[in-house]
C-alpha cells in the first residue's frame, strides 16, 4: 500500500469544503485533489444516471487578448480558430515544432478574447511556451482566481436550472439554452460566471468558471440540489476512459502525433490545406491513416484489468504496443483500455495479446467511445 | 488459533501449520471497489516477502505479499466470482489463500491486532 507525501501541495479554493464533506485527498498535478467520496463505483454510476459535481480548479484557466489572436493561436494548433464564432468552443491541441502533442486544450471564442483550458499538469509549461511563440502584441492572462467546476450527467441542465441563473446581459440566453460546445457569460447572485455546455465524462453537462472566493458558495448551491453529488477524480478517469476520450499525459505526450493519437477530427480540412501550423508538414505526412501506430479502444477478455504500462505483444512475444489507460468499466462491468498498437492491427474487432506482469491476456480492438455519447448538440439545420 | 498482522494490511490466521491469509479491513477499505483478484495457484511455494497476489480496484492495481513461507494449498475460489465479498468481509469471507507453515519462527517477525491497530491509528 502506499503513502503519498501530501507537503508543499498547493491549495485550491474548495479544499477544505472537499475535506469537510469527507473526500480522500491525494496528490494531483501538484495540488491536493479528492479522488473519491463515498466510492470510485457509486460515483461513476452516480454521474450516469444523474449528475456528478467536479472540482477541476486544477486546470489552467488563460485569457489571450489583442489583435489577431485566433491567427496567431493557429500557429501552433491544427483548430480551425480564426472561424471559430463568438460563443462557440473548439478541441484543439497545443503543437510542438515538431508537432509532438504538449497539451489538449479547449479554445473558447468570448468575444474580445479567446479563453483557454489547459491541463493542471501542463499549465505552466503551456503558458511558458504560448509566451515564446506568440507575439508580442498579444497579453496572455493566467486567471488564477477563478475555480472550475464540472457539472456533468443526463441531469446536470435540469439541476443547473433550479439555481436561477441569469444572462449576462438583457435578452441573453440562459445556461441550458447552450448546446455542446458552446458558452457564454451568465449572472448568478450578481456574481459572474463563464459556463460552457463542455466536459470530459461523455455526458451532456457544464463548466463553470467561478471567482475563487464564491466557488464553495456554488458548490454548496449545487451539491444541495437532490440529483448533483460531489464526484472525485477517481470516477472522473473511468468516465472519460469510458467516453473513449485521450488524457494528456496517458494516452498523448510531446512523442505522439495528432493522427496516431486517433484525432484525426482535430485537423481541420481548412487547416490541412493551409498547413501553416507547428510541424504541419510532419503531422500531414501521417494524415488521414498513414502513421505506423495508431490509438485504440480495447475490450478485455475476462475480469482482469489492464494499465497503463502493460505492453501490446506479437505470436512470438516481442512488444509491438503499449496499453496508456486502462481500468474498469462501472458501466459495461468489464475492463477496457486503450493502447498504441501497429496500425495494421488498429481495424475493429482485432485480436491483440497484452501482457501484465507476466500474464499473457487476450483483447479486442474495440470501437470508441465505449459508452455512448450523451451530449446536446444543436440540431442540424 | 491467532491471528498476526503485517505493516502491508495483510492479516495472517495461524491454526496448527496452516495459515489463512487476507487483506486487512483497513487496505480493502483504502483500495475501494475491488473488481478482480488474482489468487496464486495451488502448490506454489512462497518465500515470505514474495508476491503472492494481485487485488484489483476501478482504478489501481495492488500487489498482495506473503506474510510467511509456506505451500498454497487452498484458494478462496468465491473471489472469482464475487471480488466484492473482499470489500464486504475483508477478515473474513474474503480471505486470499491457505498456506502450509515452512517457518514457524517468521510469525515473530508479525505485529498482534493491538500493535497492528496502533500501527493503523498512526499513518
Amino acid at each position: 500500500m502506499m503513502s503519498e507525501n501530501t507537503e508543499n501541495l498547493k491549495q485550491l479554493p474548495l479544499g477544505d469544503w472537499h475535506r469537510g464533506l469527507g473526500a480522500r485527498m491525494v496528490p494531483f498535478a501538484g495540488y491536493e485533489m479528492p479522488v473519491q467520496y463515498e466510492g470510485v463505483m457509486a460515483e461513476h454510476i452516480w454521474t450516469r444516471t444523474e449528475a456528478g459535481l467536479f472540482d477541476v480548479s486544477h486546470m489552467g484557466q488563460l485569457q489571450l487578448v489583442g489583435e489577431g489572436a485566433a491567427d496567431a493561436l493557429e500557429r501552433i494548433t491544427p483548430g480551425n480558430l480564426s472561424a471559430l464564432a463568438p460563443g462557440k468552443i473548439r478541441y484543439t491541441l497545443l503543437l510542438a515544432q515538431d508537432g509532438g502533442i504538449l497539451d489538449d486544450l479547449m479554445v473558447t471564442n468570448a468575444g474580445d478574447h479567446l479563453y483557454l483550458v489547459v491541463n493542471g499538469a501542463t499549465k505552466h509549461d503551456d503558458i511558458a511556451y504560448l509566451q515564446a511563440q506568440l507575439p508580442d502584441s498579444l497579453t496572455l492572462h493566467h486567471l488564477e482566481d477563478a475555480a472550475l467546476l464540472a457539472l456533468q450527467g443526463p441531469k446536470a441542465a435540469e439541476a443547473l436550472a433550479k439555481l436561477g441563473i441569469d444572462p449576462g446581459e438583457p435578452n441573453w440566453p440562459v445556461p441550458t439554452d447552450l448546446h455542446f460546445m458552446e458558452a457564454g457569460p451568465f449572472l448568478w447572485r450578481g456574481i459572474p460566471l463563464g459556463i460552457s455546455r463542455s466536459g470530459y465524462t461523455g455526458e451532456d453537462g457544464f463548466e463553470i468558471s467561478v471567482p475563487a472566493e464564491h466557488a464553495v458558495t456554488l458548490a454548496a448551491a449545487l451539491t444541495e440540489l437532490d440529483e448533483v453529488r460531489p464526484i472525485g477524480l477517481g470516477a472522473r478517469d473511468s468516465l472519460r476512459l469510458e467516453a473513449g476520450l485521450p488524457l494528456y499525459g496517458h494516452d498523448m505526450n510531446a512523442d505522439i502525433l495528432p493522427v496516431e493519437a486517433n484525432l484525426n477530427f482535430a485537423l481541420s480540412r481548412a487547416r490541412r490545406e493551409e498547413g501553416n501550423f507547428a510541424g504541419a508538414e510532419r503531422v500531414l505526412a501521417q494524415y488521414p491513416d498513414k502513421a505506423a501506430k495508431k490509438r485504440v479502444g480495447l475490450f478485455v477478455d475476462g475480469r482482469q484489468p489492464i494499465r497503463e504500462g502493460a505492453t501490446v505483444i506479437d505470436a512470438a512475444g516481442a512488444t509491438i504496443g503499449n496499453v496508456t489507460s486502462g481500468g474498469f468499466s462501472p458501466t459495461l462491468q468489464r475492463p477496457i483500455a486503450m493502447a498504441y498498437v501497429p496500425m495494421d492491427l488498429s481495424e475493429t474487432g482485432t485480436a491483440i495479446t497484452v501482457e501484465q506482469r507476466g500474464k499473457k491476456i487476450a483483447c479486442t480492438v474495440a470501437d470508441m467511445p465505449f459508452v455512448p455519447h450523451n451530449y446536446h448538440r444543436k440540431p442540424k439545420p | 488459533m491467532s491471528r498476526y498482522f503485517t505493516d502491508e494490511h495483510e492479516w495472517v490466521e495461524v491454526e496448527g501449520d496452516t495459515a489463512t491469509v487476507g487483506i486487512t479491513d483497513y487496505a480493502q477499505e483504502q483500495l475501494g471497489d475491488i473488481v478482480f483478484i488474482e489468487v496464486p495457484e495451488v502448490g506454489t511455494e512462497l518465500e515470505q516477502g514474495d508476491d503472492a497476489a494481485v487485488v484489483e480496484s476501478v482504478k489501481a492495481a495492488s500487489d498482495v505479499y506473503a506474510a510467511v513461507s509456506g505451500e498454497v494449498i487452498e484458494v478462496n475460489e468465491a473471489l472469482e466470482d464475487e471480488p466484492g465479498l473482499v470489500n464486504s468481509s475483508a477478515e473474513e469471507d474474503g480471505w486470499f489463500f491457505r498456506i502450509t507453515l515452512s517457518d514457524k519462527d517468521e510469525l515473530s517477525d508479525l505485529m498482534d491486532e493491538k500493535a497492528y491497530k496502533a500501527f493503523v491509528d498512526d499513518l
